[in-house]
């Protein structure tokens, strides 16, 4: 036997791994905004405590991209946005179970410095942004992501809009604006309260929260896809979130609740 | 459309092929003729790009460039500007990221030329530089608009590195790539579809005219 006659039976191997799946019990594939990439990672160990035969599986990124796939027949049976106008749309397209969209909680932004910076952002507030170390400023896209709407809004009702344009540069989402400000690469980012009290970011810098009057509430809401294979999963996990214990963590990670950020 | 972005992209794609043809020739012609036993090493290194995924480069770059890395504050301290979220940023990572397009093919392009020719050269009192821009470099030359042909085209469709280093600056860091990704984003599919076709054109445009004229100037295709 030559080495070429073992390639065929090597290549059937391969694609018999490739194939081969586990059995799961029920896996509940979730679409998540990346502002909750802490507060839902617990809020998934905690409801598969609960419900140990549910496989929770999510995918964070940008609530406009999801907003895309999800139109195109993603294969998900969860969305969580940040901004409830995408839920909506979907809802009207006719793609959410019942037509139901959920609002879970309300984001909050604050003004992010790291631990080395010497801008003192509690104490200067939204004036930090005019240091004259400020060489950058990272916020999310303003295009697409809710944060970076917020940020814009935020910036011109305080009056400081035009000062600090030059300086900005655009994360593709909230976490990837984190990012630009924890690696120093920009000096200064409006980032999602929840992003910089999760236990990964707290104590690598400063926050100083800006006021809620300053931009528009940043609602953020949810639907079931119709097209979901484990609609009692997903029902549990949204009933989760908006029960007592969903509500307790979503707090403790910076988000308003629904009826509580009203205003 | 967005021309900013396309005319950035044209700028991005043009000064990455000048800097790989300056410093990518000297690099594949010493590579072409070594014997040093170390040679794979160094190859394995610049061939690094291809494999890697643009979102590890783009990740490593950040950090290296960053006011945080000695590399960062010497940059800065020397030029009292910063790197990331500049042009000139996202030209390193450009070059970094093209330079296996360039480096391999000028070198195969280096090694296939007849030594003979070049000996022969020497032999007759020509000088080393003279007879590299008279007898090798004409001779490689098919490789070599190969190499540079390949780059343009590459930093034209980079597309994670930017996204990871650029912070998606209008005129400065906002590639054509990007712009078209934001429109997906913003659900603008109307104006993504003109920008995209526009870059497919030329694209298309581009390589037509290279393959067009391989037989008379360039080789990139092998001729039958």
């Amino acid at each position: 036997m030559t080495a070429c006659a073992r390639i065929p039976s090597f290549l059937v191997l391969l694609c018999a791994l490739a194939l081969s799946q586990s059995a799961h019990a029920a896996e509940l594939r979730i679409a998540a905004a990346a502002d909750l990439k802490f507060a839902l990672d617990d809020l998934v160990a905690g409801f598969h405590a609960q419900h140990p035969e549910v496989e929770v599986v999510v995918s964070y990124g940008s609530s406009g991209n999801f907003f895309a796939q999800l139109q195109n027949q993603a294969p998900f049976d969860l969305y969580f946005s940040a901004d409830i106008e995408y839920p909506r749309k979907l809802a009207d397209s006719g793609i959410a179970w019942e037509n139901e969209v959920f609002s879970y909680a309300v984001g909050r932004i604050v003004v992010w410095t790291p631990a080395a910076s010497p801008i003192d952002v509690k104490r200067l507030g939204i004036q930090a942004l005019l240091d004259p170390n400020v060489k950058k400023i990272a916020i999310a896209n303003p295009r697409h992501a809710p944060y970076g709407v917020a940020a814009v809004a935020a910036l011109q009702s305080l009056g400081i809009y035009d000062q600090v344009e030059p300086l900005l540069v655009f994360g593709e989402n909230i976490a990837q604006t984190a990012q630009f400000v924890q690696s120093g690469a920009a000096d200064v980012g409006i980032l999602a309260l929840s992003l910089a009290i999760a236990p990964q970011m707290h104590g690598a810098g400063q926050y100083w929260e800006i006021p809620l009057e300053a931009y528009p509430k940043m609602e953020q809401g949810g639907i079931i896809l119709n097209k979901t294979k484990e609609l009692k999963a997903a029902r549990d996990f949204r009933d989760f979130v908006l029960g007592q214990h969903g509500r307790q963590v979503l707090k403790r990670y910076g988000f308003f609740l629904p009826d509580v950020g009203k205003k | 459309m967005d021309w900013q972005a396309i005319g950035l992209s044209l700028r991005l794609s043009a000064c990455t092929m000048l800097i790989l043809l300056v410093f990518g020739l000297p690099l594949a012609y010493w590579l072409a003729g070594t014997r040093w036993r170390g040679r794979f090493l160094l190859e394995a290194i610049i061939a690094l790009p291809i494999v890697l995924p643009p979102t590890v480069l783009g990740f490593y770059v950040l950090m290296a460039i960053g006011p945080l890395s000695p590399l960062g504050q010497f940059y800065e301290s020397l030029f009292g500007s910063r790197l990331p979220f500049t042009f000139q940023g996202l030209l390193i990572a450009s070059v970094l990221y093209s330079l296996p397009f360039a480096v391999q093919p000028f070198t195969s392009a280096f090694a296939t030329v007849d030594r003979r020719l070049v000996e022969a050269s020497w032999c007759l009192g020509v000088s080393n530089l003279r007879t590299f821009f008279r007898i090798t470099l004409p001779l490689a030359w098919p490789g070599v608009v190969t190499g540079m042909v390949l780059s343009f085209a590459h930093t034209l469709g980079e597309f994670g590195v930017v996204l990871m280093i650029g912070g998606n600056i209008p005129g400065v860091t906002r590639t054509v790539s990007i712009s078209i990704y934001d429109e997906v984003q913003a659900l603008n599919y109307e104006a993504a579809n003109q920008t995209s076709l526009a870059l497919l054109l030329f694209s298309f445009t581009v390589l037509l005219v290279t393959y067009g004229l391989q037989r008379k100037v360039i080789q990139v295709w092998p001729t039958r």
